[in-house]
């Protein structure tokens, strides 16, 4: 394969060779690819954790896996979906893109790039290889709260070294993608001119670089309060537990932020290409990003407040936390005016980002129900968090990474998709992600706690619901793959510029992109970047 | 100035990786620096009480008994799942005056076949009534050593100070007991170059 594409664009100087290629790869491309296939690896790991965890509750009662099992799943679905499946697809997307649309010929520091890549397998070896320990995986929740988590076996060790190497692989990547946005922008290519996608991605990266350190920090007390005898959040020696779940938080509110301005980014992308219209708001777009993103560092408290805090700081996270709906607000209404009165059409890109806009609010909107501090004492710890972070990260997150690929994949492998096969796919998607998850509102509201193996059988039926589209849901991974491994084959070949009303930088290079692109900087060319705001 | 393109984005992408390098080991550190920070908001900003000693015997003189008003205050003892002890209030229920001394017991007992340190965490709601109840004596101010099998009778004698919020009926106090194991090598230190001596 390799020696094939080699005869064929000899001016490629693909390195010969499986090592060369891709273990000691320093080209963007390649490591960008490998970021979306060992996401896709992760995709599916997690999916099977969750098959596990949705075949457990379709009925009340125990049927198939013990309940520490159980709680192993859930706590590995959330480590592995958000750390492994989520951040490294995006990671891998700015691999990809970015170079492609500031005009650059690589990232700016390649070598770093490899690295950042494969500590990542590692990582996940050391995280997953919990699970057949003795003492089993951490089952203590994905936020690791002490004293449970610290009563577990020795695989929270493990756990704990994983993360520090998936921070040290995010902090190189997201320095990377700074260095390279900063430095590397063709002549011309102002900072107000850069795709939205690229400032998601630069705002995103230094949220990374402020947060990971602080998580870094509080898994490193775990592990000396476990072996070291210290006692940060150990009550019998004067710490305080609830002191972890501020230092956690206040990584963990920015986190939830890392895994979802890029996909605003991708959707202010898509969107403009299919309504034919340049990005309503360019500018706005971009100040609320940042907003979000310094908004994202005083709120982390609402994910606590049941655990006891004093009035003052209850109202202030409630107020600080309901503010955020205003960027966000308008980052909605500016792609609905994108839309309006665009010639639209509807590829599979432009379903998948019309689905992220209506699902994604749907989960914003339960967001400010749980930012309300006394409907929160309801809603805390339900099922009703669960089915909220599910619409931000599977039909908001998620979504956008699949619509991101759809639209890109024509310039990254020279070949259009089925879009038949495409639109089977995210209607199959959207159908049974929201028979999956809107029922998960009602249970929370009735009163189902999370992260239990069992249920008061007045949950039964729409727990039953909510399985049957968890069943559903997991053909979507083998869906996708077929299609894109089909277009591979023997889809149609693809234009320079694959779509209609596409603009950008990435879009006037051929596709499939050659191996090393803009090696002299481009021209820039104003009425070709549609997507920034042009009339300055 | 555009004359070394490459230099220049060298010097740029080292700038870069430096200031992020700095950045992010100040967060890392300001992770940790969360621990006192935690403290001193607590105690100074917020007001909350995160550890407690005895109340001083001349706030408390100063309380006069309101007669008029009743007070319910209910206790709770827990122990950790890692420590083999018995551990219970004596009675669980109490009505008080407020401003008037009074006096509750516990009960624990380790059923354990090995010494044991436990020291007890307390923990008084609603949370916003806590200023406002003093432990004049308690077993929480010390760490308990209980030999194998052994029970004691424990004290704790406090005053509900008499401005508590009108609309608060009923105050619980909580304690959860945890064994110690800092104390007890510290003490197994202390004991241990006394044997090779001997």
């Amino acid at each position: 394969m390799a020696t094939h594409a080699a005869t064929h664009d000899h001016h490629d100087e693909k390195p010969q060779g499986f090592l060369d290629r891709w273990l000691f790869t320093t080209n963007h491309k390649d490591i960008g690819t490998l970021y979306l296939v060992f996401s896709f690896t992760m995709v599916c790991i997690g999916a099977a954790m969750s098959g596990v965890i949705r075949a457990e509750l379709m009925k009340p009662g125990l049927q198939l896996v013990q309940p520490y099992f159980f709680n192993e799943m859930t706590t590995m679905h959330a480590l592995v979906m958000i750390f492994g499946a989520i951040m490294p697809a995006f990671v891998g997307l700015a691999n990809w893109m970015v170079p492609l649309m500031i005009g650059a010929p690589d990232m700016a520091l390649p070598r770093m790039n490899n690295w950042s890549f494969w500590i990542l397998p590692f990582a996940f070896v050391l995280l997953l290889s919990t699970l057949f320990m003795p003492g089993g995986a951490p089952a203590g929740g994905w936020t690791m709260y002490p004293p449970l988590v610290l009563q577990g076996g020795n695989g929270i060790a493990f756990m704990i070294f994983a993360i520090h190497l998936m921070g040290i692989s995010s902090i190189m990547g997201a320095i990377n993608i700074i260095a390279t946005i900063l430095n590397m922008r063709a002549p011309g290519m102002d900072l107000l001119k850069m795709p939205v996608f690229v400032w998601s991605w630069l705002i995103t990266a230094f949220l990374l670089i402020a947060v990971l350190p602080v998580l870094a920090g509080a898994v490193t007390m775990l592990l000396t309060d476990k072996y070291f005898g210290t006692s940060f959040f150990n009550a019998a020696g004067g710490g305080d537990p609830v002191m972890y779940q501020h230092i956690f938080w206040f990584f963990g509110h920015p986190e939830v932020y890392i895994m979802i301005l890029p996909a605003f980014g991708i959707i202010s992308e898509i969107v403009p290409t299919f309504a034919r219209k340049p990005l309503f708001g360019y500018k706005a777009m971009v100040y609320a990003l940042a907003c979000i993103a310094f908004l994202s560092f005083i709120v982390w408290a609402h994910h606590m407040f049941t655990v006891g805090m004093p009035l003052g700081g209850e109202l202030f996270f409630m107020y600080a936390t309901m503010l955020i709906a205003v960027p966000t607000g308008v980052k909605v209404f500016n792609w609905l005016t994108t839309m309006w009165r665009g010639s639209l059409t509807f590829e599979t890109p432009m379903l998948w980002a019309i689905a992220f806009v209506i699902l994604f609010t749907i989960g914003g909107f339960s967001g400010v129900m749980t930012a309300v501090v006394p409907a929160d004492f309801q809603y805390q710890d339900t099922y009703f968090v669960v089915a909220h972070f599910h619409y931000v990260l599977v039909t908001g997150a998620l979504f956008s990474i699949i619509g991101a690929i759809y639209y890109w994949w024509p310039k990254w492998t020279g070949r259009m998709y089925n879009d038949k096969w495409g639109k089977i796919h995210f209607w199959w998607s959207v159908v049974f992600a929201n028979v999956l998850f809107f029922p998960q509102h009602f249970l929370g509201l009735a009163g189902m706690p999370r992260r239990i193996p069992d249920y008061n059988v007045a949950f039964a039926d729409f727990n039953f619901i909510s399985s049957i589209g968890a069943f559903g849901m997991f053909f979507t991974p083998f869906m996708f793959f077929f299609i894109l491994w089909h277009s591979k084959r023997h889809g149609a070949k693809a234009d320079a510029r694959a779509w209609d009303g596409a603009r950008g930088l990435e879009w006037t290079v051929p596709s499939p992109a050659p191996y090393h692109t803009f090696s002299t900087p481009p021209l820039v060319d104003d009425s070709l970047l549609a997507h920034g705001d042009v009339s300055h | 100035m555009s004359a070394d393109p490459q230099g220049r984005m060298r010097r740029g992408n080292a700038r870069v990786i430096r200031i992020a390098l700095v950045v992010g080991a100040v967060m890392f550190l300001f992770g940790f620096a969360c621990v006192p920070i935690y403290r001193i908001v607590c105690t100074h900003v917020l007001g909350i009480k995160l550890e407690e000693g005895p109340a001083s015997a001349g706030k408390v003189d100063a309380y006069k008994v309101d007669a008029t008003r009743e007070v319910t205050v209910e206790f709770v003892g827990n122990v950790n799942s890692a420590l083999p002890w018995q551990f219970a209030p004596e009675a669980v229920r109490m009505t008080v005056h407020p401003g008037a001394m009074t006096l509750a017991w516990y009960d624990a007992r380790n059923v354990s076949a090995r010494a044991i340190t436990g020291h007890a965490v307390p923990s008084v709601a609603p949370q916003t009534a806590s200023l406002y109840f003093n432990k004049v004596e308690c077993f929480c101010f010390t760490d308990q050593t209980l030999q194998a099998g052994e029970s004691r009778r424990m004290p704790v004698r406090f005053v509900v100070d008499p401005r508590l919020p009108a609309n608060v009926k009923t105050l619980t106090l909580s304690y959860t007991f945890y064994e110690n194991q800092l104390a007890e090598r510290r003490a197994a230190q202390a004991a241990a170059p006394a044997a090779p001596a001997g």
